[in-house]
């Protein structure tokens, strides 16, 4: 693959936007009801595959989502690329695959949002990967950046596999620290000292791999302005995934294997004894 | 207070507790506890943060038969951390509703009932809660293959975060004048957008968006209940005899972007155009 993209200190909300252009270079952009919204269908390897991107649009029509936030049309529009998808390799043997690339600094916050229904919105999205990967589609999501509550829920959440590029810029949460430090009524200060010691509230990726949510970390030699070697080794990466996936674990039973999610397990083991039949 | 003694009041759901609402649900006799208080399963990541945890981390979920079909059916405590979900009440519903698609499966039949009162992800948890949200999505989606799964909001505390996701997966969505439904909490919002765009001590305001009644009006549940026990258990079978819907609400993708496409969004929305907006042309 030959990266013609040239980078200059990616600023954090364009990185699912660069990794998005580099990873589809030779593949075809398809078209979508949204601008925010990006679709390339190609090939990695030997496998067919549709990539998606939630982007920046400074002319979105609902204001509220204008900075990459997943909104009313986005998740619509994720739903809709999803589930063509879904249609399209119906009567197939093998299934295209689908790869998230996620980069999305929040749900889209606002009044015509929740007026209009943005729950359902995603939910709709959430509903189409879901389908795919219980269908057979291979189903990856690549962290590039944010991976914050609702967006992340709508768009990368329901994978098969989650990759994570090693960079600072990747983070999850399930809010972000101004709103998060509001609504439990402490300081910013006093949530960075709590994840420190809690994992599952901290924002760095190595605090959440701990949870056992993802796959494998990528190492980057250059995480602001990656080359040529940092691309082709993602691509090499998700190819990889896409040729030893197994097309008949459509569960998400393997991210209960985190090394802090014992009661995850611990759960599911005593539900299992109690349930009975 | 409860209205029990007084025959001219119907008696509330509302102010049952999550483990007396599903009683109240289930057929007589039928219910059968899985995890109870007695496991003394709590929440390992509370205590470290100086919050005392609850027994059954504020989730209650029973096997047993509605109308003689079998069930499983969770209710959450929005009593205790604002229904909060964390790492093991979410693993409670998950885990349930996982092995409900195993019994169908095995050919046994079970649905699902949840009653929902939560702001969603329990922040103390983040990170765990916002995983265990994503497998309930999951099993759902799978469940409801086979299945109705009933998602029933009738308030005190109403439906929010990534659990009205949850809500808007279901094969069907009841809600009580009492509930409300949204994605994002009126100070989440006021945070991040400021208190033009919402202001979060509006409490009329924040009902016509949200409140039961207006997401009725607009069709995006399917039934709007009296908080009567025997109208809303009425309302439960009613719900599981109708089987799979032609078409699940978030599957409703071409009708939703075109109307969406569609809004202007130069001025601002009130209930009555959100109204407007979602009545005109084709039905959710």
């Amino acid at each position: 693959m030959s990266a013609t993209i040239t980078t200059q200190n990616l600023a954090a909300t364009l990185k699912g936007q660069f990794w998005f252009d580099a990873l589809t270079i030779d593949m075809v952009e398809s078209a979508s009801p949204v601008a925010s919204v990006r679709i390339a269908d190609g090939k990695l390897g030997d496998n067919l595959c549709r990539f998606i991107v939630v982007q920046p649009d400074a002319n979105n029509l609902y204001p509220r989502a204008r900075n990459g936030e997943v909104g009313l049309l986005e998740g619509w529009s994720i739903a809709k690329a999803v589930n063509q998808i879904i249609l399209e390799s119906k009567d197939e043997p093998v299934k295209k695959a689908i790869i998230a690339i996620v980069d999305v600094p929040s749900q889209a916050y606002g009044r015509r949002e929740e007026a209009l229904g943005i729950h359902q919105a995603l939910a709709a999205s959430v509903s189409a990967y879901a389908n795919a990967r219980l269908n057979g589609h291979p189903v990856l999501a690549l962290l590039t950046g944010k991976a914050m509550s609702g967006a992340f829920l709508a768009h990368g959440y329901q994978a098969n596999q989650i990759f994570a590029l090693d960079d600072p810029a990747v983070q999850v949460h399930a809010m972000g620290k101004a709103a998060a430090a509001r609504i439990t009524l402490r300081t910013e200060e006093q949530l960075d000292q709590l994840a420190s010691d809690i994992p599952p509230m901290a924002y760095d990726l190595q605090s959440y791999t701990s949870l056992g949510m993802v796959e494998k970390v990528i190492k980057l030699k250059f995480t602001d302005t990656p080359d040529t070697e940092d691309i082709d080794n993602v691509s090499k990466v998700l190819t990889d995934a896409l040729t030893n996936i197994d097309p008949n674990d459509t569960s998400l039973s393997k991210r209960f294997n985190g090394i802090n999610r014992a009661a995850s397990r611990s759960v599911r083991k005593l539900l299992k004894e109690q349930w009975g039949n | 207070m409860t209205n029990m003694n007084d025959q001219k009041i119907a008696p509330s759901f509302i102010e049952l507790n999550a483990r007396k609402r599903i009683f109240e649900l289930l057929d007589n006799e039928s219910m059968k506890e899985l995890l109870s208080p007695f496991e003394r399963l709590t929440s390992p990541w509370l205590e470290k943060q100086g919050i005392v945890p609850q027994f059954d981390d504020g989730v209650v979920v029973a096997k047993g038969e509605i109308d003689n079909k079998p069930v499983i059916i969770a209710a959450i405590d929005g009593s205790f951390q604002g229904g909060s979900m964390g790492e093991v009440g979410g693993a409670k519903i998950a885990g349930s509703l996982e092995l409900a698609i195993e019994d169908n499966r095995r050919g046994i039949p079970t649905a699902a009932v949840l009653l929902l009162e939560t702001g969603g992800v329990r922040l103390q948890e983040a990170n765990l809660g916002l995983a265990a949200i994503a497998e309930i999505h999951s099993a759902i989606v799978e469940l409801r293959r086979y299945q109705p799964v009933i998602a029933l909001v009738t308030g005190p505390v109403g439906c929010f975060g990534g659990m009205s996701i949850t809500a808007a997966l279901c094969s069907y969505l009841l809600i009580t004048r009492e509930g409300r439904l949204g994605l994002n909490g009126p100070q989440v919002i006021e945070q991040e957008a400021g208190i033009r765009e919402y202001d979060s001590r509006d409490r009329p305001f924040i009902w016509s968006i949200t409140g039961g009644q207006q997401r009725h009006a607009i069709g995006m549940v399917d039934s709007f209940l009296d908080d009567d026990i025997s109208f809303i258990k009425h309302s439960v079978i009613e719900h599981l005899a109708l089987g799979i819907p032609q078409e699940f609400r978030s599957d409703a993708i071409d009708s939703s972007l075109s109307r969406l496409l569609s809004v202007d969004t130069t001025a601002q929305l009130d209930a009555d155009i959100t109204r407007k907006i979602m009545t005109q042309g084709v039905p959710l």
